[in-house]
């Protein structure tokens, strides 16, 4: 009987389909879903216009850049690593673009060139943490100050706005007519959220991703090519969030230097709700997106219901904390059900040390 | 098995909690910060609910205006209420825009971060039934019904040059020191300033204007050569909060205090113990107070259909310092506050900001 459990310890990458299901059931992903589902119904009954069509369209707008960027950094954690250059690039992108657009050069072709830049400065987070050595967190504060620099140096206090119309449109149009729900950009980030499910969840370099925040020099060991992997994602952070700063220019029709300060924050708070391991290895996406649509849906009821912004930010706070609590214990939970079913006695020491045994 | 129960029981109890928190805090705090409109005059047939959202909260100088604005919005009989961002950043003002055209409010009484990142949340408000206007701070003309202004260019310049005509007694030699060679607003007000001079007072002479870069030091710089070059001078003007703050910083230590006017444009906060020690008599600036209430009855206004923002339209505010109580609507839907307000010994600790 006991022999089970060990197995699924010991091949936590390619559990059985039972225990996947389990996983489903009682994981930190399910803690985070069944969280928002509570913040969203309490919210529904009790916070007035909370149902209504518009809240949901401002809700995903408001957190559309988190969005996107949490789907990079899910992975870019789960190395073990992190980018807090995030927030910075989404300005640069959006001063690059204002700069280029102002100057006569076409909105489509000012975007593309932004993108180049966000892939350029990614790949130089990325380059300066596997072939240099140096650990994410220093070089990213490094390139958070690098960035924002040069996006405040390009336009200085100035903003440049006056975007055309067809292009705004794409960021602020509802996708069924005035006064429906969903935003019509959110197509983009279903595509996105698509591929990096698929890439993240069921291919190899998935699991390569998993295994190097693991265990880095096992995962070399066995033939993973680590530094490639780590550099790919650290340039398609900086890429994404080149283009949550083009999104922003449209949505809000302004490039500002100080655009998207401090967001990095708002988005390693959301992966890290959403039950991803800051220490690397654990975690994935379903969560972080229901972690990131949790901490949105929370701080629109709270508005909402005309809380102040302070009161919010200890809202949020407070959710960041419980939910790091809470998922281990439901995880306990899941974990001492499985043993009841199996009429396994449990050890008086196991509630205090869940951690060495927790699946992915 | 007991200590398993325990366990459930604990999460169970803890999402709970968190629930009930929730619930607390959305329907508690409306119901808290709204109970006075509907408690005693819920017979009205038009509700004024009424927000006032600021470049950011915690800014004394809102502090006062949109206290002025609560004050006069509660005198007839509306609902009032203040969000804002914490930081002074216009993606966040867009965020609470719509959180008021969500909840329908009567009218949004906005100070701008953002001239025109704010428009297109501000049309949907529009759209949304919600009525807006801009003070302290405008946007795109077309984004808003209406910009109530502190005062205008003419009636700014000409006020500094009324003070310190009366300071000299009419006749004698100033200077004038301005922020940077190419500040906008100061020009303006020292063009009116020249044109007043050449009107009015032929027996005043403007012997320079000198630049202090709205840098401390250098304000303090240039009001030390001032002195030194005019031995005759008999008074300075300073159309700027950091060029008035450091002349008189100067002067206050200087052997020209008391002998030497000086006004300008101030805040009081940095003006306060310059105006008790006697280096300065008086100075300018609008009144925040009279800022927010003469929003507030605007906003009453709009949502009552009397006006549109038309020029030419005209409305009431009561409770003013100036006690006006008629305003004109002029043109691109700017209605003027009036007069520059004046800070004297007599008043200046009414103000903090």
């Amino acid at each position: 009987m006991s022999s089970t459990l060990i197995d699924e310890r010991t091949a936590p990458t390619a559990p059985a389909t039972g225990t996947r299901w389990r996983r489903l059931l009682f994981g930190r992903d399910a803690a985070i879903i069944a969280l928002l589902a509570v913040v969203w119904l309490v919210a529904l009954f009790a916070v007035p216009h909370f149902n209504s069509p518009s809240t949901l369209y401002y809700l995903l707008e408001d957190i559309f850049p988190v969005l996107l960027i949490a789907l990079p950094m899910t992975m870019v954690v789960i190395t073990g690593e992190i980018d807090l250059s995030v927030g910075s690039m989404v300005g640069l992108g959006s001063v690059v673009v204002g700069a280029l657009v102002q100057g006569g050069m076409p909105f489509g072709t000012a975007a593309a060139v932004a993108l180049a830049v966000g892939a350029v400065g990614g790949a130089l987070n990325g380059y300066l943490v596997t072939k240099v050595g140096l650990p994410s967190l220093a070089v990213t504060i490094g390139t958070l100050a690098l960035f924002r620099g040069l996006a405040v140096s390009i336009l200085g206090n100035r903003s440049v706005t006056g975007f055309p119309q067809e292009w705004k449109d794409l960021a602020q149009s509802r996708m069924f007519g005035s006064g429906t729900a969903l935003p019509s950009i959110i197509w983009l980030f279903v595509i996105l959220a698509v591929v990096f499910v698929t890439l993240l969840h069921f291919t190899p370099t998935g699991r390569a991703t998993y295994a190097i925040g693991m265990n880095d020099e096992a995962a070399r060991f066995s033939g993973i090519n680590s530094d490639r992997l780590k550099l790919g994602l650290f340039a398609a952070t900086g890429a994404i969030s080149a283009l949550a700063g083009i999104w922003f220019v449209l949505y809000y029709n302004t490039a500002r230097g100080d655009n998207a300060t401090g967001l990095e924050l708002s988005v390693v708070a959301a992966v890290l709700v959403g039950g991803v391991s800051i220490f690397g290895g654990k975690g994935g996406l379903p969560g972080v997106i229901a972690g990131v649509l949790l901490i949105g849906a929370l701080r629109s009821a709270l508005r909402l219901a005309d809380v102040s912004s302070d009161a919010i930010n200890v809202a949020t706070g407070v959710l960041l904390v419980v939910t790091v609590i809470v998922p281990s214990l439901v995880l306990w939970l899941g974990r001492v059900r499985k043993a009841l079913i199996l009429g396994v006695r449990v050890r008086s020491g196991a509630p205090g040390a869940p951690h060495r045994e927790e699946e992915l | 098995m007991n200590s398993l129960r325990r366990r459930a029981a604990a999460v169970t109890g803890m999402s709970m909690l968190l629930a009930v928190g929730l619930a607390a805090c959305s329907s508690g705090e409306p119901e808290g910060s709204e109970s006075p409109g509907p408690g005693d005059s819920g017979d009205e047939a038009v509700s004024y609910d009424i927000t006032f959202l600021p470049k950011n909260l915690g800014n004394p100088y809102f502090d006062a205006s949109d206290n002025a604005g609560k004050a006069a919005v509660e005198s007839f009989g509306g609902t009032y209420k203040e969000v804002g961002p914490t930081e002074a950043a216009p993606d966040a003002q867009v965020t609470f825009i719509n959180t008021l055209s969500q909840q329908g409010v009567g009218a949004i009484v906005l100070s701008a971060n953002d001239p025109a990142a704010l428009c297109d949340a501000l049309a949907q408000a529009k759209e949304a039934g919600v009525h807006v206007l801009t003070f302290d701070s405008d946007v795109n003309p077309e984004c808003r019904e209406m910009y109530v202004a502190a005062s205008n260019t003419e009636l700014i310049g000409q006020k500094q040059i009324d003070i310190i005509a009366e300071e000299i007694g009419g006749s004698g030699q100033i200077a004038i020191l301005s922020a940077s060679a190419n500040a906008t607003n100061q020009n303006a007000w020292i063009e009116v300033m020249k044109e007043y001079l050449a009107s009015d007072y032929p027996d005043i002479e403007l012997v320079e204007v000198v630049y202090g870069d709205d840098d401390d030091q250098t304000s303090y710089d240039k009001t030390e050569a001032l002195l030194s070059q005019y031995p005759d001078l008999k008074g300075i003007i300073a159309p700027t909060t950091v060029g008035i703050a450091a002349a008189a910083r100067y002067l206050s230590t200087s052997e020209f205090k008391g002998q030497v006017m000086l006004t300008g444009l101030g805040t009081p906060n940095d003006m306060r113990d310059f105006v008790k020690d006697g280096t300065v008599l008086e100075f300018a600036l609008w009144n925040p107070k009279d800022l927010g209430i003469l929003a507030a009855w605007a906003a009453k206004a709009l949502i009552d259909g009397d006006i549109t923002g038309a020029e030419g339209e005209t409305f009431t505010a009561e409770g003013l310092s100036s006690e006006v109580t008629e305003f004109t609507i002029g043109a691109d839907g700017i209605v003027v506050l009036g007069d520059p307000f004046v800070f004297t010994a007599d008043n200046i600790d009414d103000f903090d900001f």
